[in-house]
């Protein structure tokens, strides 16, 4: 169990640092001159020599890479060409409101997917059943920025039931909830019909399976048995799904936040994407990657504590 | 042992007369992948006669109908500048199904020889490509669309480029895993001993028999990259305007929501539409060609 830990973390940890040089070296692989790409119109030489020396683009490259690693590790991202504040602090300040918003997604998505995919797989091959699946990939496939563009025409502009800018006001809990009902909404609704059908469908297995013929055999109330001896089994693959839900929705959480204004980590990318920033992008990019690829062996690690089969594979 | 039809699907060389006939009629079995095929066909209809059916030029700029709400002949009414928005969508499905058709074919050339190197190759060449594919995978899609745009800057060159980057490592892991499962087989260790160079064994028998689920794969993806490229554009850093892709409309739609609430309506209708399509049928199709390539998500 110890080795598979580390060999997982191991893993998460080259992936890092893999991104790291995907990211460092993504500069050097463009055609022309990346001073004069990110400073645009502005680019006198004066101007570029200064932003060369800044981003240590005057040395020779294996050692920028090194020096780049190594900053990293340190927790320095860079200096944001801007504002000159720097990137990690400016990460920092907008990570919370992300995380907040991918947990509000998260939540809702799995409290309404849950209970919806054990629905549809105990009423299986009825009407019900059948439109659970239909929405369930009609949630799916509907892109999520649309979703929150309607949402926010609807709920807000039409109906004016919630707030259409902004995070709400520091301090005051209930105005952040109401602020972070739509975006949430926008950024979950997709991951409902995933949930609902990978339930569904590892229901139905459970469902199959000896152990609860034999509780029907006992005699067990139905209730029961669906939810003490099939749903604590068949829940376990959606730990995983989560896992991936967090990098879905952090791509989702870029269209909502610019969306609906809210301060995160996506509105800083996007922000400086469109200044062209790169060490802005790139430190944020690298956080979202670090928080991804960490989510996934914790998701496997979680389901190997829960799960007593697959914990007695290591 | 008889052969069960999906099986005899499979094991079917794609090309067979009256696999696809068969096919079809099973699809109108399907209530839901027939209309996932209308849809698909209806978007392909618009893609190549929408230039010459739309009513009114997509670019033309009439200042004076600004804002016009949907009525005749104005279907969708005009948007900020007077275009005509209904013109805009249906021209704007051509960007759309160019980009998805586009990138998807490039990621998958560059997808079958990396996955192809990968899982023929020697150890640590897997090793290192998986680690890199990994490493791709791990970026959220939209943002590493973001990071590569911020670098090469907003055109539709550069859109399908950022699309292959994040398509290719996908597709390079399944051909990759086939290829592993293949590539003990007894046939191959006898063309082998016979002495065929390692690109015969790839292209002549690994590679035919490989790539007929990855195309329903891939046909499968053509939303998610039509949503990557509109989702781009709708932030700036896709398509350019005066482009009529449906994210540009979607955007000037946003601009103006107050004034205008039904342009980013129009603007978001052909994006849910595709996307429908596009899934129910793929969707289907799957389920018709081979229930066990079901992906796990």
């Amino acid at each position: 169990m110890l080795v598979y830990t580390l060999q997982r973390i191991g893993l998460s940890f080259l992936i890092c640092v893999t991104s790291i040089c995907l990211l460092f070296s993504a500069i050097h692989l463009i055609p022309g001159d990346p001073a004069s790409i990110m400073l645009g119109s502005r680019a006198t030489p004066e101007l570029r020599e200064r932003l060369n020396h800044e981003l240590g683009l005057d040395q020779p490259v294996p050692m920028q890479l090194v020096n780049f690693l190594g900053r990293v590790a340190q927790g320095d991202l860079g200096t944001d060409l801007w504002s000159q504040r720097p990137v990690s602090t400016m990460v920092a300040e907008s990570l919370p409101y992300t995380l907040t918003l991918i947990a509000a997604g998260l939540g809702w998505s799995a409290l309404v997917g849950i209970p919806l995919g054990c629905y549809s797989a105990i009423r299986r091959n009825t009407w019900a059943d059948r439109l659970t699946g239909i929405l369930s990939v009609g949630t799916i496939s509907i892109p999520s920025f649309v979703v929150a563009i309607y949402a926010l025409l609807f709920f807000s502009i039409e109906l004016d039931w919630f707030p259409v800018i902004g995070a709400g006001d520091e301090g005051n809990l209930g105005d952040q909830l109401w602020h972070l009902v739509l975006p949430s909404f926008a950024v979950g609704l997709g991951w409902v019909g995933y949930l609902a059908r990978i339930v569904r469908a590892s229901m139905l297995e459970v469902m199959g399976e000896n152990h609860v013929r034999t509780a029907r055999a006992f005699g067990l109330p139905e209730g029961k048995i669906i939810l003490h001896y099939a749903l604590r089994i068949a829940i376990l693959p959606t730990i995983t799904l989560l896992a991936l839900a967090i990098g879905g929705m952090l791509s989702s959480a870029v269209f909502a936040e610019s969306i609906f204004a809210r301060p995160g980590i996506g509105k800083l990318i996007v922000d400086a994407a469109n200044l062209r920033d790169y060490p802005l992008v790139q430190g944020a990019a690298l956080t979202t990657v670090v928080l991804f690829a960490f989510a996934m062996p914790i998701a496997d690690l979680l389901v190997a504590w829960l799960d007593p089969r697959v914990r007695a594979t290591f | 042992m008889s052969v069960q039809p999906s099986e005899a699907l499979v094991t079917a060389p794609l090309s067979a007369p009256g696999t696809f006939s068969r096919a079809f009629r099973r699809l109108r079995g399907d209530p839901l992948g027939m209309l996932g095929l209308i849809l698909v066909l209806l978007m392909v209809f618009c893609a190549i006669a929408g230039p010459s059916i739309a009513p009114f030029d997509p670019f033309k700029i009439r200042v004076t109908e600004r804002f016009t709400p949907p009525s005749l002949p104005h279907v969708f009414g005009t948007d900020n500048i007077g275009r005509d928005v209904f013109s805009r969508v249906l021209v704007g499905s051509r960007i759309a199904l160019t980009v998805g058709g586009l990138s998807i074919a490039i990621s998958l050339v560059i997808g079958l020889v990396l996955g192809l190197c990968a899982g023929y190759g020697p150890r640590w060449l897997d090793n290192f490509l998986l680690l890199v594919f990994d490493s791709v995978y791990s970026f959220p899609t939209v943002i590493l669309g973001l990071t590569v745009m911020t670098l090469l800057g907003p055109s539709m060159t550069n859109l399908i480029l950022v699309v292959v980057v994040v398509q290719t490592p996908a597709y390079a892991r399944l051909i990759r895993t086939a290829t592993l499962s293949i590539k003990g087989s007894e046939y191959i260790l006898a063309i082998r001993s016979l002495g065929a160079s390692p690109a015969r064994v790839l292209f002549v028998h690994i590679l035919p028999n490989i790539i007929g689920p990855l195309f329903i794969i891939a046909s499968m993806d053509i939303p998610a990259v039509i949503t990557l490229e509109a989702g781009l554009t709708y932030l700036g850093m896709g398509i350019p305007p005066p482009a009529p892709s449906w994210g540009r409309i979607l955007l000037d739609g946003f601009d103006n929501i107050r004034d205008a609430p039904w342009i980013v309506v129009a603007g978001g209708i052909p994006l849910i539409v595709t996307t429908l399509g596009f899934t129910f049928f793929g969707e289907s199709l799957r389920d018709l060609m081979d229930p066990r390539l079901r992906r796990n998500l």
